[in-house]
């Protein structure tokens, strides 16, 4: 990460983003500029230099904010008109964090509206444009925050993943992606899509920026109940895969304190490290120049001594439907609060209290919103629940039991992150369950909340960016980064 | 009108006094404080707010269902219900609804009938709307003040049990500590279902919900009247409408709030915001050991020196029972009668009760008085000087000497007195007329001593005096 000093100032840091991001402004990467803002923070900073003073870690480095992340500067809209003029009085604690260590955030990034989306095309502000093809999709829903990385405006941007909103927009442009480990990075402050897989995430352009950026951002938040005590920066560098995976899902009250330990506990006693390969993903639905630049990697590890391990994982074929059932009714239950009373957008047209309703909804939400917010009120009304989402909650574990027995067997697994590349504009808008099945090799790992790691693995014949999946056990985001620098 | 027996069951909502509120640090005690000064930007449903369990609500929960016998569930869950209304910021209610904090329990009314507990659980309370002509204002003050809703079984089979049973609940929660207990600033309200079936079925009737009484008379009245009505609909051949119901104070009657036809579905689903709690048995055992004595321990501590009568009238104090626990035991009879009889009868009792005289001077009191030390009317009216702030701390002792109360007991004394008083002329009449027999020209005489006495004297012990020399 190139920080500021004495020769090349953050200001100079800033003005070199800011200038990059107008040249980039055909891709539709920012719903937000914060030139003001960013320059005066990084005078700031280069006076602190000049005085000799200590800055921090991140000291005038650009980078830009996924638009659901709240913070004073410019406006949350999460791209929703539901959300437009909506200025945050409060800070995200990652966003907190990474300011302290003196990161300036040179602009919002685009997303689907409430991160509702693979492709940014659900965005109220149009799609963000991908960064090697501009016929084609970013990805999403954190499109706009991986093309801004994969464009060189910035060196790192924040993400969300809630069922692959960072992984796959980082694969269709070719940059690191990492869906951490639920609960390690706080979620206090962040637009809430899913709030049981919904995790918070960077785009970098090395494993080492991103080892970094989670040394940063992870860590208990008194703010947020569901984040685990701290283990990222306990990790030591090297640590062979731990006992994590016996660790709970969730802390609770009582346990809190004695989960904190360092995770550092041998369990495999051979040198050699094993890899898994689902065996279910090699199949003709995935494009077959992913599935090749899959098994050039399986070779290259063969080569450097590592084990290649066939898995079967057959609960994984549960894992889009049940989070098409999990994940819509925590969106349409955690959407009610944009009701046009409090903040947001009014509709002006109502008459009465349920007209106020029903207009400001209806106009304040993309069809995308709606139809999850639909289907998740029907899977959770009286009737209904013990059908849809207490079968879809009993699926979730068999799939976080069918990861537990998996890493029993192997230290990670490599996957694809999506079956194809980056597709066209429009493709697949109207045609939302081909839109879902984007998401079939991603979203398990959120129901399992376990960590992934998408990596760059080459082009496609037409140049377009291969990603491929690391996964590891909970808390081992660490070792999942350091071992990305394997696979290069 | 007897073929029918009622069946009612009660849900009780109770506020916390917890110093925050439920899911964030904000303070909980609204009380003549500004509309929306209490909210912090979790209440008011920022995006991306996250609720904070209040460890203190939790301690609460456990005295509130120790209070009441109950079971404490070892873990618990937090739920969402969803409704849009703008009282509910988030579009839902963190509330428990399939996994209680509280198990099943019983409460024990005076008169001894046991009312059983089904569960109650821990959730937010709603924000205030206050609704003008043509628009309405949002208070969001109270949202996510800790509740916990009670929720009985269909034991209650009066208008008269129904009044106790929310009595005797206000006094476990007062006693608790987990309330401020403030009936009429809504700290517990009442949800009552009423149910009529004929003399001997085992099927209950349909069931109406009088919503939201907040005092216990209006609880009984609601539930006489809607015993009355709904026998006088099932008389006639018709069937009860299982409705809600609102009921007026000012008519006396009861008015359909909204049909059950169009019943809500609240989509219930589990809090994914908040991990669930754990509870250990020895942090259960150490909450519940903080409970203090229960009105059921007082009545069974004095009853066999408290009128029943007078007990029941003290227990709605807790800080008088407390102070009852103090007193020497040869002394409680007394001091509960003047507590009773005296602090109860002041225009300032209120103000008094939350800050009650030492043991010691109750107790000291109690001596005097028994000492016949201090006449009837002087122990009270020390008893209340032992209230006032410039007297306060003195001791009853002090107190009694500087108003001159003392009554003198030394018969040498009392008969230099006497004899005074005999040998005035003004008295000569008066003796001889009682030496003829007239007994009740003895008060006169007595009353003379006593003014001589400058009313220290203790009158009885004067007008054995008195007869002693009369009738010699």
């Amino acid at each position: 990460m190139k920080t500021a000093n004495k020769t090349v100032t953050a200001e100079r840091l800033v003005r070199d983003a800011l200038e990059k991001a107008e040249h980039f402004r055909d891709y539709n990467i920012f719903t937000y500029i914060n030139k003001t803002g960013a320059i005066q923070k990084a005078r700031e900073i280069d006076a602190k230099i000049a005085r000799g003073e200590k800055v921090g870690r991140l000291a005038g480095v650009p980078y830009a904010l996924k638009d659901n992340f709240l913070s004073p500067e410019g406006e949350t809209t999460a791209s929703a008109h539901i959300l437009e003029r909506f200025t945050s009085p409060v800070t995200a604690t990652v966003v907190a964090k990474l300011e302290a260590e003196g990161a300036i955030m040179i602009g919002r990034t685009n997303l689907d509206a409430f991160a509702h989306g693979s492709s940014t095309e659900n965005s109220y502000y149009g799609p963000t444009l991908n960064a090697f093809d501009q016929e084609r999709v970013a990805g999403g829903s954190s499109g706009g925050s991986a093309v801004a990385v994969a464009l060189d405006i910035v060196e790192f941007a924040t993400g969300t993943d809630t069922g692959g909103s960072i992984r796959q927009p980082a694969s269709f442009n070719g940059v690191y992606g990492l869906k951490p480990t639920y609960g390690c990075n706080s979620r206090y402050g962040v637009v809430a899509m899913a709030s049981s897989t919904d995790c918070i995430g960077f785009f970098t352009k090395s494993p080492d920026d991103m080892d970094l950026l989670m040394s940063i951002a992870s860590g208990r938040d008194p703010k947020d109940m569901t984040t685990l005590p701290d283990y990222y920066n306990n990790t030591k560098s090297g640590a062979r895969l731990g006992d994590s995976r016996l660790a709970p899902a969730r802390p609770s009250l009582r346990g809190s304190g004695a989960q904190s330990a360092p995770v550092v506990a041998n369990v495999h006693e051979t040198p050699t490290r094993r890899i898994g390969v689902i065996k279910d993903f090699d199949n003709k639905s995935v494009d077959s120049e992913i599935r090749n630049a899959l098994k050039r990697k399986c070779e290259t590890l063969k080569k450097k001594g590592y084990e290649i391990v066939e898995l079967e994982m057959p609960a994984l074929k549960y894992a889009l439907a049940a989070y098409y059932i999990i994940v819509p009714a925590e969106v349409a239950s955690n959407l009610s609060r944009y009701d046009g009373v409090r903040y947001g957008f009014r509709s002006d047209k109502s008459k009465d209290l349920d007209s106020l309703y029903e207009n400001t909804r209806n106009e304040g939400f993309m069809p995308e919103n709606k139809r999850r917010i639909m289907i998740g009120n029907f899977v959770l009304s009286s009737g209904f629940y013990d059908a849809y989402f207490l079968k879809a909650a009993k699926a979730r574990t068999l799939i976080l039991q069918e990861y537990e027995k998996a890493f029993e067997q192997v230290d990670y697994i490599l996957t694809p992150v999506s079956p194809s590349p980056a597709f066209k504009l429009g493709e697949k808008a109207n045609d939302p369950v081909a839109m879902y099945l984007e998401d079939i090799m991603s979203v398990s790992l959120n129901l399992a909340g376990v960590p992934g790691l998408a990596v760059p693995a080459g082009k496609t014949k037409a140049g377009l960016p291969i990603g491929l999946q690391l996964v590891g056990p909970r808390r081992s985001d660490k070792q999942l980064i350091e071992f990305a620098k394997e696979l290069d | 009108m007897s073929k029918y027996v009622p069946t009612i069951g009660i849900e009780c909502h109770v506020q916390l006094c917890t110093k925050t509120k439920l899911f964030s640090e904000v303070d909980n005690d609204a009380r003549g404080k500004e509309p929306n000064s209490c909210v912090s930007p979790v209440d008011y449903a920022l995006p991306g707010m996250l609720p904070r369990l209040n460890g203190e609500a939790i301690r609460f929960a456990i005295l509130a269902g120790r209070a009441m016998n109950c079971e404490i569930n070892a873990l618990s869950r937090f739920d969402r219900k969803h409704y849009f209304y703008p009282d509910s910021p988030k579009g839902y209610q963190i509330t428990q609804f399939y996994q209680p904090i509280i198990g099943s329990g019983y409460v024990e009314l005076p008169s001894g009938t046991k009312i059983r507990i089904e569960h109650a659980h821990l959730e937010g309370d709603a924000g205030k709307l206050t609704h003008f002509d043509g628009y309405s204002l949002v208070d969001l003050n109270r949202v996510d003040t800790p509740l916990i809703e009670i929720v009985s079984m269909p034991d209650i089979h009066s208008a008269k049990d129904a009044h106790d049973y929310c009595k005797e609940l206000w006094r476990l929660m007062c006693y608790a500590g987990v309330t401020y207990g403030d009936l009429y600033n809504g700290n517990m309200r009442f949800d009552v279902n009423t149910s009529l079936a004929p003399e001997g079925s085992k099927k209950l009737g349909v069931r109406t919900e009088v919503k939201n009484l907040n005092s216990f008379r209006s609880v009984e009245r609601a539930v006489e009247y809607e015993i009355k009505r709904q026998t006088k609909v099932l008389d006639s051949g018709e069937k009860v409408v299982q409705q809600t119901l609102g009921w007026s104070d000012t008519t006396g009657k009861t008015t359909p709030q909204r049909s059950k036809e169009v019943a809500a579905d609240y989509r219930y689903m589990p809090e994914p915001d908040l991990p669930p709690i754990h509870l250990s048995a020895e942090f259960i055992e150490a909450e519940s050991a903080k409970l203090p004595l229960m009105p059921s321990d007082y009545r069974e501590r004095f009853k066999s020196v408290i009128a029943e009568d007078i007990m029941e009238a003290l227990l709605d104090y807790p800080t008088l029972m407390q102070k009852l626990g103090e007193i020497n035991e040869q002394y409680v009879k007394n001091v509960s009668n003047w507590f009773a009889s005296v602090l109860l009868a002041e225009e300032k009792s209120a103000e008094y009760l939350n800050d009650l005289p030492s043991a010691k001077d109750l107790n000291e009191l109690a001596e005097m008085n028994e000492k016949k030390e201090l006449s009837s009317t002087a122990t009270k009216e020390v008893f209340l000087r032992l209230f006032d702030p410039q007297m306060k701390g003195r001791g009853a002792k002090n107190i009694a000497k500087e108003l001159g109360l003392i009554q003198e007991n030394d018969l040498g004394a009392l008969e230099k007195i006497v004899d005074a008083v005999l040998a005035k002329p003004e008295t000569q009449k008066a003796q001889e007329d009682f030496k003829a027999g007239q007994e009740k020209v003895l008060g006169f005489l007595v009353g003379q001593v006593m003014k001589e006495s400058r009313g220290k004297a203790n009158p009885s012990a004067v007008s054995e005096i008195l007869r002693n020399k009369l009738t010699k």
